[in-house]
């Protein structure tokens, strides 16, 4: 299966742009579906993304991260070819892990 | 999933000493009143996430308040056809920001993401986010052991919570 995770990680000189967007329902548990029955809160809780052994970014969420997420940021410390290591758990015991080479 | 403990002994150092000088401006309340605790704490914040107002979920994520600094810039729209997905970017020429996080003050609960920023790592994030109506965003950065924050007024047209 294809992974859940799809990743962008560009190196510019020093920094390495990364841009992320993952493929998850982020359910809140507020929101009834059509039958009037609430849909389980169901939401990643932890993304996590490590460069060389070294953890570069680690995102605490919560229900209120859109569906999909999306994210971007930039580090130091990488060059091009270096493997990028991306994973998630979810509240549900959920997870998946990718890797990426730093364009 | 590997652990991060031990990877930044100074950065936690200097937050356990701001722990413990809190501690002491407590003077003589009970213990257990509300217990320091850092974002930068490795384990997910489950009960800052159970926050329903704001302040509460400052609280529970860190344990202080935040002033605002125009150090910190919160890009967000100020009108958002829809709710349910919102780019907020933050970005700050602060030092030593060890994270950042988002509060959504009008929505079920207040704390929408927060974000560790390890050494070596930019301190600005893109990110979307939901929100249930018309709403106040503040962004909150840990620099150097102190909180800043910013603020922005985000007019939701079609609410994101909403069944």
């Amino acid at each position: 299966m294809a992974s859940s995770i799809r990743v962008r990680a560009t190196s510019n000189g020093d920094i390495t742009e990364v841009q992320a967007l993952i493929q998850h329902p982020m359910d809140t548990g507020l929101v009834k579906d059509s039958k009037g029955e609430l849909i389980p809160a169901h939401f990643i809780q932890e993304l996590k993304f490590e460069c060389n052994g070294k953890d570069v970014f680690v995102a605490n969420w919560g229900t209120a991260v859109s569906k999909d997420p999306y994210v971007k940021f930039s580090f130091k410390g990488a060059k091009k070819g270096d493997e990028l290591k991306i994973s998630w758990t979810d509240n549900k015991g959920g997870s998946d892990t990718t890797t990426a080479k730093i364009a | 999933m590997t652990t991060t403990t031990g990877t930044h002994p100074t950065r936690r150092l200097i937050l356990q000493g701001a722990a413990s000088v809190a501690l002491l401006g407590l003077g003589n309340l009970p213990f257990g009143a509300v217990p320091a605790r850092a974002a930068a704490n490795d384990k997910y914040p489950e009960e800052a996430f159970k926050q329903k107002s704001e302040a509460d979920a400052i609280k529970a994520l860190y344990g202080k308040t935040a002033e605002p600094s125009d150090k910190v810039k919160l890009d967000a729209p100020e009108i958002a056809e829809n709710g349910g997905v919102v780019p907020i970017s933050v970005t700050t020429t602060l030092d030593k920001v060890t994270s950042i996080a988002f509060f959504v003050a009008e929505n079920p609960f207040a704390l929408a993401a927060s974000y560790k920023i390890p050494d070596g790592t930019i301190p600005a994030v893109a990110n979307r986010l939901k929100m249930a109506k018309t709403t106040k965003l503040t962004a909150i950065v840990e620099a150097d052991g102190k909180l800043y924050s910013a603020t922005k007024e985000v007019k939701v047209t079609v609410g994101g919570c909403g069944g």
